[in-house]
């Protein structure tokens, strides 16, 4: 007799994912569908999307979604909660989306408590757009905007997000989880199961970083990518659960 | 029934709002609107709806693209600076085809300009105002009671066309309080909307988007919405006239300066001058044909603005050439006084020059 042991979530879509060989972005939004499955989320989940890599979750994920504009999506997010309290809202971002252009969303959401969740992609750059300097990338790394690596002199030193965030009052749970290993991929599940029961639980805003890899504007191997992760942003991004309450 | 009252053109905005069913606001304070949060925070509640003071116009207008994807009916207000730092969310909201309501109180503009009355925000309104191919229905009351019917009527329209619309006003009509009749009970219609974003509860999935990465397909979305367009100027071109049937000149103008324009007539006729008064409700669709019937039948135009010049292009282009249009203009909270506006017409009629805008230096001015 056989057995199924292992399959699709029903919340992600049989759609092939365009991400680069390796990314984390595939295996982050399976982790997501996985949680909306097991918490029984699905008939009444809108994600937001944004723009960036992940601009295309809309066609990753099985729930009902909206592609929102380029930082927005905490606002687009909030707008959603308010009018559908009942609703499941979880917004998807990258750093470049959630550490620069939409700082002030990021912020004022996690102010307000707002009653969202948000699963924030760090990869230190700007995947889509061609591996610029991003918000978190560390001091001394090499994007195509800072070819000789990023000098403090002149481009300032990288935004910690949760020790950031941390400091209010509004937000329910902040994580840092890193899934580049069998025991991170647990933990990062874990945070992303525990920051959206914040929101069934009508705690207030709840936001897991994930720092992530992107080989492809890295110039690294997936495996390299994953142990550069290990070995070296996690020193400056320490990993952890900065807020629960 | 109805009940005689006085009232505020920024309170008739949210009276309108809420009887219309609107139950979202999202806004962000900025002067002369904001009575218009001011009182949605605590009638909004009241009517079962939600406001949130947002932390910026820009976070303003995409909680209404969030809110509005709910399908419930939702708006957002404003004055110029603040309309300014919304129209990429606009552009999303005309892309993704949601219906909502945006408000613009005008001030005197460029920059912070003051605030002061203005209408130099017309451009930005019916010209697109955000990037790519898209156009705002926009409605332009002239009255505290206006203020209410449009901004009511603003939200049937938006879920009509499934199309953003703008009620543009401005400082005056903001600010000053008139009697009006508020209805009882308005009649307005809320569509189905299967399309919103609420959880797929016994349905497919829905996706709300603006993106359209293969050319063909955005090209087909831009023909849609062009077709939409083209459905507004048939059926939702909205004017007034006042005396036109005789006049030998009649005087072109929306909002506050329409209202001047009403007083230049009666002085005028008073003169006996033939003067008359067509006054645009809807900006876009603009009322181009009943503008090229008053030239067809040899009336002469003048157009009068709180800018140098913006709606004056529109009339221009109404007429093609089959009449002079003359234009005068003040701006940065300048009010056209009906003796300046009657000076105009006096020199319009004798066959004067008639234009200050941009191209003309204002005789008076020079001679001051
Ligand atoms: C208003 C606006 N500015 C700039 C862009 C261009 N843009 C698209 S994606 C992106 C950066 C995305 O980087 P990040 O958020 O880090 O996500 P990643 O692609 O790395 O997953 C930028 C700048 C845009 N679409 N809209
Ligand atoms: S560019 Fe980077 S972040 Fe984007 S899909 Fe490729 S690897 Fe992933």
């Amino acid at each position: 007799m056989t057995q199924k042991v292992f399959e699709r979530p029903r919340a992600l879509s049989e759609n092939t994912f365009s991400y680069c060989a390796g990314c984390l972005h595939g295996v982050v939004h399976r982790l997501i569908a996985e949680v909306i499955d097991e918490l029984d989320l699905m008939e009444r989940t809108v994600g937001i999307c944004p723009v960036g890599c992940s601009v295309f979750m809309y066609d990753y994920m099985e729930c009902d979604m909206i592609e929102a504009s380029h930082g927005r999506a905490p606002a687009v997010a909030t707008g959603v909660k308010r009018i559908l309290p009942g609703s499941f809202v979880f917004a998807y971002q990258g750093d470049g989306d959630l550490a620069a252009i939409g700082t002030a969303e990021t912020i004022h959401s996690a102010a307000r408590g707002e009653n969202i969740s948000v699963v924030f992609i760090n990869n230190g750059t700007y995947g889509m757009t061609g591996g610029q300097m991003a918000p978190t990338t560390l001091v001394g790394a090499k994007t195509t905007t800072c070819p000789e690596g990023r000098d403090p002199a002149i481009a300032g030193y990288p935004i910690k997000v949760c020790e950031l965030l941390s400091s209010l009052d509004g937000p329910s749970y902040i994580a840092r989880v890193a899934p580049v290993s069998a025991g991170g991929l647990a933990k990062t599940k874990a945070a992303i199961k525990k920051a959206f029961q914040k929101q069934l639980d009508g705690k207030g805003f709840s936001l897991v970083e994930v720092l992530s890899n992107c080989p492809t504007q890295w110039n690294m191997s997936p495996i390299d990518s994953l142990k550069w992760i290990e070995e070296t942003a996690t020193k400056h991004y320490p990993l952890g659960e900065f807020v629960d309450r | 029934m109805a009940t005689k009252t006085l009232m505020k053109g920024n309170e008739a905005i949210v009276k309108g709002a809420i009887a219309a069913g609107c139950r979202g606001f999202f806004g962000y304070p900025i002067t002369p609107q904001n009575e218009i949060p001011e009182y949605m925070s605590s009638l909004m509640p009241k009517a079962g709806g939600v406001f949130v003071q947002a932390e910026s116009e820009v976070a303003s207008i995409n909680m209404v693209y969030g809110a509005a994807c709910t399908g419930t009916r939702v708006m957002t207000t404003s004055s110029s600076p603040g309309i300014s730092l919304m129209q990429e969310g606009i552009s999303y909201i005309a892309g993704a085809e949601l219906p909502a309501v945006i408000v613009n109180v005008q001030r005197g503009g460029p920059g912070l300009g003051n605030i002061a009355v203005g209408q130099a925000d017309y451009f930005q309104a019916v010209k697109g105002g955000g990037h790519g191919d898209y156009k705002l229905l926009t409605l332009a009351p002239w009255s505290v009671s206006e203020c209410y019917h449009l901004t009511a009527l603003a939200f049937d329209l938006a879920d009509k066309y499934r199309n953003p619309v703008m009620v543009l006003a401005d400082a005056i009509l903001g600010q000053m309080i008139e009697t009006i009749e508020v209805p009882d009970k308005i009649e307005t219609y809320i569509p189905p909307k299967p399309w919103a974003t609420t959880g797929r509860k016994n349905r497919d999935k829905n996706i709300i988007n603006s993106l359209w990465i293969v050319p063909q397909v955005l090209e087909e979305l831009n023909l849609k919405l062009q077709a939409k367009y083209a459905l507004m100027i048939e059926h939702e071109v909205r004017y007034d006239e006042y005396k036109v049937e005789d006049a030998d000149l009649v005087l072109v103008a929306y909002g506050t300066t329409s209202r001047l324009c009403k007083t230049v007539v009666d002085m005028a006729r008073k003169e006996g001058l033939n003067v008359g008064l067509f006054r645009p409700i809807s900006l876009f669709p603009f009322p181009s044909i009943p503008l090229e019937g008053l030239a067809e039948r040899g009336k002469k135009l003048l157009v009068v603005e709180m800018s140098h010049g913006q709606m004056v292009e529109d009339v221009r282009l109404s007429v093609n050439g089959k009449t002079s249009v003359g234009f005068y203009g003040r701006s940065g909270g300048m009010v056209p006084t009906p003796s300046e506006i009657l000076n105009q017409v006096r020199d319009t009629l004798n066959g004067g020059s008639s234009c200050s805008c941009c191209c003309r230096t204002r005789s008076e001015e020079v001679s001051r």
